[in-house]
């Protein structure tokens, strides 16, 4: 094999070979190389397929921006990474990679048939092959759209790796450690401050390690590097960090880095972190990204082999390695001869460059011809030749009309450059339009940001390292012998005898966006910029068009005949590049992905069988199968047990606020419709909290513990929106009332004991209380003790039958659990879950909020205007009541529904019709909200809100579902017990 | 993410302890003029918002920290808290508001 080395890179140590493998085969590099370089000193230059058409394809340039070379990462099991860019993975002993988009193999590949009918696959051709049949939708079209979809395959197992994040705070941040961000480090390191340097590759230095032949302060650009890296690592206030992206920048410099820890070691320590995920906020952010350098969009400009012009002159320099031994270059830019020059006096043949402009500097001619390079001005190229690399290409001399084929092994080309805005723009910063350098580059910072260096459009090293100076106002000026970095134009429309019908002018690589495809979309209607990115998909690949953008924004004001100001450019979005997600998970993985809340007794639970659903933010037992019970049979006994001898409840998820102070009756008047003046020390009422808007915004008991002191029981779910409606009333609008508001959920353990013998089992374990029904009736509560535990017990029943509710402090819940099963063992006590307490409270009309109410309910239309307080004055809510869509119109009304055959159980959700024969689409009187199989009264109850429901009480209504009409009947909404007999005992 | 100053704990704290509670300077009518209020009028109290582009003053809860309310001027356009001032002081005047900016 040959072998394309040809001197010492700046980053390569020659002695550590490297073995590597690309598709399965076998490569040397060495330690320092990148994918990319490895492959290129191999003579390799076809890494992948495109993504649409299958083409052939190599490397574009040598950095983070590139399109083409990317390849699928395997590390092993769970370890596949697809969509690597070859030029930023760096090799070490043992790697392997895949090339991508190829099948059965990347030098023959079938797919490739997209390309010969590429004529069929234009800009919007999902939108316009894939619309009909509807019957095709998710059966043949969204499973061929999939396949196509996505370019390296998506890794199927568990990610094993560690993934990291913490917070990092300094005075100066700076991103990117070419000559402008070391220069401004090395003058921050003199001053106070924290300063944290960051870059990308493993490395410091930027264009600087591609820079042997310039001198800056009469040392070689090397010498100059790892002096500045030396002093900079001794300054105790400057942090380097490398293989360190800043991926996005937030609101007051608050910024992202993603640093890479383990993908380039051979052998990782276990347990070692993979990536880790710093949240940076600084004092001030000084952005040194650099330039990207812009392809020139021209017929068959994707071949491997065609290249950017400063990516080879990196790979010679930084990787000695050249990516030709016959190069030609096509360019519109000066830069380019640089690279030329270099090329040709590390003896790298160089023959023809082909120059778009009509003239250019006399002095860069001469040189070109002193080394024997052919320059031709005026020209373009018009084809490219070449099956799986460019081996020839066409010029075209517009002028003269003459065409003539000249032979190549790389074709490298330079359409001038693109300041790298992408940071700035997340933080807001504006951008203006420079004509001189036909770039945008930074105008207005929106924070405490500049931009210095060639992303803010002054290029070379010398005004880098000048500008990374005065942005600490240190008048040092750096003397740099470097070739003048020029000027150059940009053209959308390279002149071509070929129609642009036939042309396959590449302008997104990685999405296979073509020329005419911008072109068509814009005929097609597509008049703005971020229109035409969406239809032809430009600049929406994992490169998210760093070499793209602006072509194609060139050739989308060409077409819409505007300039590029007026067309304006997309939309800037983080990451800056792409990022993994365990980066962003960081150690938030596993169990702390969403920690599970769990109650005082959930560990009870969890050994007993129980079955579990998500409540609000809670885990809670949904029921408690015995043996092969299924859940409805589970139910059905629990409901069962508990109304015929006693059923035990964890009801500690109940939210809990302590209304306490000298105004607590006061506000409590305010914060909900129902009054509280009358009720006295030791009781209990039902409490019924309205929004401003007068629909019920939650519900629960409250006990007056004292004068000024309410326990106040919330909804389960609504508990923190009720804390905080109360605690912005008391803040905002009743500020001058003494109450203080105390979230207590948390610090109470809540078993709730329902049935006949709710009271014979607590009777002997409390202390201080007497239970019967004289001194302790229904709505009440006493303070005293249960098993030497203080408690506050209220006897509230949410079933019907007597019960009670123990609270006690939350570390004694799961003891007295325990001794109240063993107790309860001789009353058959039964635990139930969150299934059996929705059908025992259904069978009594008991609402729950949420789930029989949806926001637009008011008291009246939930059967509950008795909570309303007549003679309050005001109370939140009050005003919205009298409003006249809430007194009188057609309101949906809670009633009862009885299916006409018994044993059929209603869907909650299902909507009601009163004629299932009237014409589609029906008209829909109300829905059912709860509908559960009733075990105590053999036969399915239901609720439902219907329209004016109060008054068609026996008449009959209609559930149509898919299956067939169900027939019900509207009844009042208790079902069991209607007396109450059965609470009062 | 932001760092928004809370004038209860005097110091900036970042965005994530913060919650947004609509618009500020909305004061809730007492039970007398409520009962005076026509439906139009009440439902404009209820339910009108300004959603104003530009210094917007508007509500925020320090629910992660202090559990305070307190009112904010913030650029509705740029994200940018100009000032914060404490329930029950004052609507900043524009003169105040260009001198926090500096």
């Amino acid at each position: 094999m040959k072998n394309f080395r040809s001197q010492t890179g700046s980053v390569i140590n020659e002695k550590e070979v490297i073995k590597f493998s690309f598709d399965s085969k076998i490569y040397f590099g060495y330690r320092g190389d990148t994918l990319s370089s490895a492959l290129l000193a191999n003579g390799v230059h076809l890494i992948g397929r495109s993504f649409k058409y299958h083409r052939p394809r190599g490397i574009l340039s040598s950095g983070s921006e590139e399109p083409n070379a990317i390849v699928t990462f395997d590390r092993g099991e769970g370890k596949i990474t697809p969509n690597v860019r070859a030029t930023t993975l760096e090799i070490f002993e043992g790697l392997q990679v895949f090339s991508q988009n190829s099948y059965p193999n990347l030098k023959f590949d079938i797919g490739a048939f997209n390309n010969i009918f590429s004529m069929f696959f234009p800009a919007g051709f999902y939108n316009k092959t894939f619309m009909w049949p509807k019957s095709f939708w998710d059966k043949v079209y969204e499973p061929f759209i999939r396949n196509l979809a996505g370019l390296g395959p998506a890794p199927v197992n568990e990610d094993p790796d560690n993934y990291a994040s913490s917070y990092g705070h300094c005075e100066t941040l700076i991103i990117g450690s070419g000559p402008a961000g070391i220069a401004a480090a090395l003058t921050a390191s003199q001053k106070e401050g924290r300063v944290i340097l960051v870059d990308e590759q493993p490395e410091i230095g930027g264009s600087l390690l591609s820079s042997s032949n310039k001198k800056i302060d009469n040392m070689s650009a090397d010498q100059w590097l790892s002096g500045a890296r030396s002093n900079l690592e001794k300054s105790n206030n400057v942090k380097i960090m490398t293989r360190t992206t800043a991926i996005g920048y937030w609101h007051d410099n608050f910024v992202a880095l993603s640093e890479r820890l383990t993908d380039h070691m051979s052998e990782v320590p276990e347990g070692k972190v993979r990536e880790q995920l710093h949240r940076i906020r600084a004092k001030r952010v000084i952005l040194a990204q650099g330039a990207i350098e812009r392809p020139l969009v021209f017929n068959g400009n994707d071949k491997p082999g065609v290249m950017l012009s400063n990516a080879a002159q990196t790979y010679l320099n930084k990787y000695g390695v050249r990516v030709g031994d016959n190069i030609s270059i096509f360019t519109s830019h000066d830069s380019a001869y640089e690279t030329a020059f270099e090329l040709c006096d590390a003896k790298v043949g160089v023959s023809v460059i082909i120059d778009l402009r009509k003239e250019i500097d006399a002095d860069l001619l001469a040189k070109a011809q002193s080394r024997g390079i052919v320059v031709h001005l005026n020209s373009s190229i018009s084809k490219t030749y070449g099956k799986l690399r460019i081996n020839s290409f066409e010029v075209f001399e517009p002028a003269l009309n003459k065409k003539f084929k000249v032979k190549c092994d790389a074709l490298i080309m330079s359409g001038g450059w693109t300041p790298s805005l992408h940071l700035w723009s997340h933080s807001k910063g504006t951008i203006k339009w420079n004509k001189d350098l036909s770039a945008y580059i930074p105008d207005k910072a929106h924070e405490n940001v500049c931009c210095i260096g060639s992303c803010n459009g002054n290029f070379g090293i010398a005004k880098a390292l000048n500008e990374g100076n005065s942005v600490f106002e240190n008048s040092k000026k750096y003397i740099v012998k470097e070739q003048s970095f020029g000027t150059g134009v940009v053209s959308s429309n390279i002149p071509s005898y070929v129609s642009k019908e036939k042309q396959k002018a590449f302008v997104d690589f990685q999405n296979d966006v073509t020329e005419k495809d911008i072109s068509l979309a814009v005929q097609e209607g597509f008049k703005s910029i971020e229109h035409v990115k969406r239809y032809t998909t430009n600049g929406m690949a994992t490169d998210q068009g760093k070499t793209s953008n602006l072509n194609a924004l060139e050739i989308a004001s060409r077409e819409v005949g505007s300039s590029i100001e007026k067309v304006g450019l997309t939309t800037f979005r983080p990451p800056y590049t792409p990022t993994t997600f365990g980066t962003f998970v960081g150690y938030r993985d596993k169990e702390l992905f969403d920690p599970v809340r769990k109650t005082p007794i959930d560990a009870w639970a969890e050994s007993n069988s129980a079955i579990y659903e998500p409540v609000g933010l809670w885990r809670r037992a949904r029921f408690f199968p015995k043996d092969d019970e299924n859940m409805d049979q589970a139910v059905a006994r629990e409901c069962k047990s508990t109304r015929d001898s006693l059923g035990i409840f964890d009801a500690s998820t109940l939210g809990k606020i302590e209304v306490v102070g000298p105004d607590a009756t006061k506000f409590m008047n305010l914060m909900y419709c129902t009054s509280w003046t009358s009720l006295k020390v030791g009781n209990c009422r039902y409490g019924l909290m309205l929004g401003e808007d007068g629909y019920i915004y939650d519900d629960g008991v409250v006990a007056r513990i004292a004068e000024d002191r309410y326990h106040v029981t919330t909804t389960t779910g609504g508990a923190p929106r009720v804390f905080r409606h109360m605690e912005d009333y008391l803040q905002t609008e009743f500020n001058d009332l003494n109450v203080w508001l105390t979230s207590t959920t948390e610090q109470w353990a809540v078993i709730a004991l329902n049935g006949p013998h709710a009271r014979d089992i607590l009777e002997p374990l409390v202390e201080g209380i007497d239970l019967s029904a004289d001194f302790f009736p229904h709505m009440s509560v006493r303070l005293g003790s249960i098993c030497g535990i203080p408690t506050r017990l209220f006897r509230v029943s949410f079933t019907g039958e007597l019960g009670f509710e123990i609270n006690v402090p939350s570390h004694y819940g799961l003891a007295l659990w325990e001794i109240l099963m063993a107790e309860g063992s001789k009353y058959k006590i039964t635990p139930y879950g969150t299934e059996a307490m929705h059908v025992l409270r259904a069978e009594k009309g008991f609402i729950i909020v949420g789930q029989d109410t949806d926001g637009t309910v008011t008291p009246h239309d939930a059967g509950m205007a008795w909570a309303v307080a007549k003679k309050k004055k005001d109370f939140v809510g009050m005003r919205s009541l009298k409003r006249k869509d809430l007194v009188s119109g057609m309101r949906k009304q809670l009633v009862g529904l009885l299916t006409e055959d018994p044993l059929t159980v209603l869907a909650e959700g299902s909507q009601v019709v009163l004629d299932p024969k009237q014409p589609k689409p029906m008209k829909m009187i109300g829905h059912v909200t709860s509908s559960y199989w009733s075990e105590s009264l053999g036969k399915s109850i239901a609720m439902a809100v219907i329209e004016d429901g109060f008054n068609r009480m026996g008449e009959d209504v209609y559930i149509p579902m898919p299956t067939g009409t169900i027939q019900a009947k509207v009844c009042k909404s208790v079902f069991y017990d209607p007396e109450g007999k059965r609470i009062h005992v | 993410m932001l760092l928004i100053h809370c004038p209860y704990c005097k110091e900036k704290r970042p965005e994530i302890e913060f919650a947004y509670a609509g618009e500020a300077h909305i004061v809730r009518p007492d039970a007398i003029a409520q009962s005076e209020m026509t439906d139009e009028e009440w439902s404009k109290f209820m339910f009108i918002r300004n959603n104003f582009r530009g210094e917007h003053a508007e509500r925020w809860w320090h629910n992660a920290g202090c559990n305070m309310f307190f009112n904010a001027i913030r650029n509705t356009k740029t994200d940018k808290f100009v000032m914060t001032y404490k329930m029950g002081e004052n609507r900043p005047t524009k003169t105040q508001i260009e001198a926090a900016k500096k």
